[in-house]
């Protein structure tokens, strides 16, 4: 800390009146909006699955999963995906097309520092804590089942 | 700190501007513009250093001056390592110093450089810069691809280099005083509100430049920011009222809302940011205003958030700082 040009919560002050407001209620239509879209697709899609290739809903689903995975990293390789994110924020952050997106995206970005240094200590970025904190609380919540309920 | 200049001028500059910068209202006055953001490169890091030393080329070029009549080359940017600096300059083989002060490092090139000339060690230098949305991007915040969503107060890092050749040889305009900035921190830690992180260093210089020099702000026909964006202009505004009872808004602007048409660019949010930013405005518009006599007296306070995203993990506050220099029309 140095000498402050300027009493701190006077400076607070002047920043907070300056401050503008974001358009939350806006966002998070656009989200709900999309996002449930992206939901009603996916359901849509495991529908047809199921009737075409007269499978279970489980494996279907799976087939689902798949497809968002693979159009999401598509899209995001060919470039236009980032702007759809930044329109619809977390309507395709939130499902699963967000994880690929932001793996692919990781990927792609340090594809030049080659497979090793680039690509393999890299796509893991974003998506790093999801994986780590994910298996670790599924690992936690699956004690407390076979404590409680026995399995 | 505050020097006056007797024999400094600025005889050349040289800017090559990326493909946002070029829809912007300021197109017409830049060298060059590109479209690809790889700059025929492999990779953001070699696309800004290529352009960084296309832009030295070019400044050489259009002083119609050879490599080996330059004494010095000062050169900064964002990368880590100073990157994009080090590599450009590499085939011009000039004695080189890299410097480092976030977006204030156009300035803080223009400070050393005019006191070696001024100190008679050296009789000319070029001072360079460059900046790249995506390396920045990649740097400091998520891959490109990725296009995480951002709040209003974020900036745009402006792509480009810009470079100027300072001489002892009079020309029209001349560097007549600068201003060595402090570090600033009033505890501000939002590495998208760098404007509410800037602002105070931007105070701090122009009123230490204002009081050294005993100067009204009225001196200059223009004094400039570098990128402190919409909501960063208006805090320094209310700053310089509240703290030092001194109204700027009649003088004042921010280079990174003049970069932009950012009623319809609005992927660059506040305002345009890095160490081109400001470099790009002086180096074109203004340095044009200048030659032409429209403007007589600028003061360029460039702004740099000493921003590290590891520090920021630690939760400590980003620093900042401004240094300042006054170019004028030099008189017969």
């Amino acid at each position: 800390m140095g000498d402050e040009i300027m009493e701190k919560g006077k400076y607070e002050k002047i920043v907070a009146k300056h401050k503008p407001t974001e358009t939350r209620a806006q966002n998070a239509f656009i989200a709900f909006v999309t996002g449930g879209l992206i939901g009603a697709g996916a359901q849509l899609l495991t529908e047809l699955y199921m009737g075409w290739f007269d499978i279970p809903k489980a494996d279907a689903s799976t087939f689902m999963l798949v497809t968002l995975i693979f159009f999401a990293c598509l899209f995001t390789a060919m470039g236009f995906f980032d702007k759809w994110v930044t329109f619809c924020k977390c309507g395709l952050i939130i499902p699963i097309t967000g994880f690929a997106h932001s793996m692919m995206s990781s990927g792609l970005e340090y594809k030049k520092e080659g497979p090793i240094f680039g690509i393999g200590s890299n796509v893991f970025k974003l998506a790093g804590s999801v994986i780590l904190y994910g298996i670790v609380s599924a690992w936690f919540f699956g004690l407390l089942r076979l404590i409680i309920m026995g399995g | 700190m505050t020097f006056q200049y007797k024999n400094v001028y600025l005889e050349n500059t040289a800017t090559i501007a990326g493909p946002y910068e070029a829809k912007g209202p300021l197109a017409k006055y830049f060298d060059v513009t590109f479209d690809d953001l790889y700059y025929g490169e492999k990779s953001w890091e070699q696309a800004e250093a290529k352009m960084l030393e296309d832009t030295l080329e070019l400044l050489l070029q259009k002083s119609k001056t050879k490599k080996e009549n330059i004494d010095v080359v000062i050169s900064g940017d964002l990368m880590n390592q100073i990157t994009s600096s080090c590599y450009s300059n590499l085939k011009n083989h000039i004695p080189f110093l890299g410097i480092y002060s976030a977006c204030a490092t156009s300035v803080e090139g223009l400070i050393i450089a005019s006191n070696f000339i001024d100190g008679k060690k050296v009789k000319n230098a070029i001072v360079a810069t460059s900046s790249h949305n995506m390396s920045s991007e990649k740097q400091f915040r998520n891959p490109t691809e990725y296009g995480a969503p951002k709040p209003k107060t974020a900036t745009f890092t402006s792509t480009g280099g810009a470079a100027f050749l300072l001489s002892n040889q009079k020309s029209s305009v001349r560097v007549e005083s600068a201003t060595i900035g402090k570090i600033n921190d009033l505890e501000q830690t939002d590495p998208l509100h760098m404007g509410s992180v800037m602002a105070p260093a931007a105070a701090d210089t122009i009123y230490t430049h204002l009081k050294d020099l005993n100067r009204d702000i009225s001196y200059y026909d223009l004094v400039v920011t570098g990128d402190l964006g919409l909501y960063g202009k208006e805090i320094l505004i209310d700053f310089m009222k509240e703290e030092y009872q001194l109204d700027i808004s009649k003088h004042y602007n921010d280079c990174g809302i003049m970069l932009y048409d950012l009623e319809q660019q609005k992927e660059c949010l506040a305002g345009g940011s890095g160490p081109v930013c400001s470099a790009l405005v002086n180096a074109s518009m203004l340095y044009d205003y200048l030659k032409s006599g429209k403007f007589k007296k600028i003061l360029w306070v460039a702004t740099g958030a000493l921003f590290s995203p590891q520090m920021v993990y630690q939760h400590q506050n980003i620093l900042s700082i401004a240094h300042a220099v006054s170019l004028e029309v030099a008189g017969e």
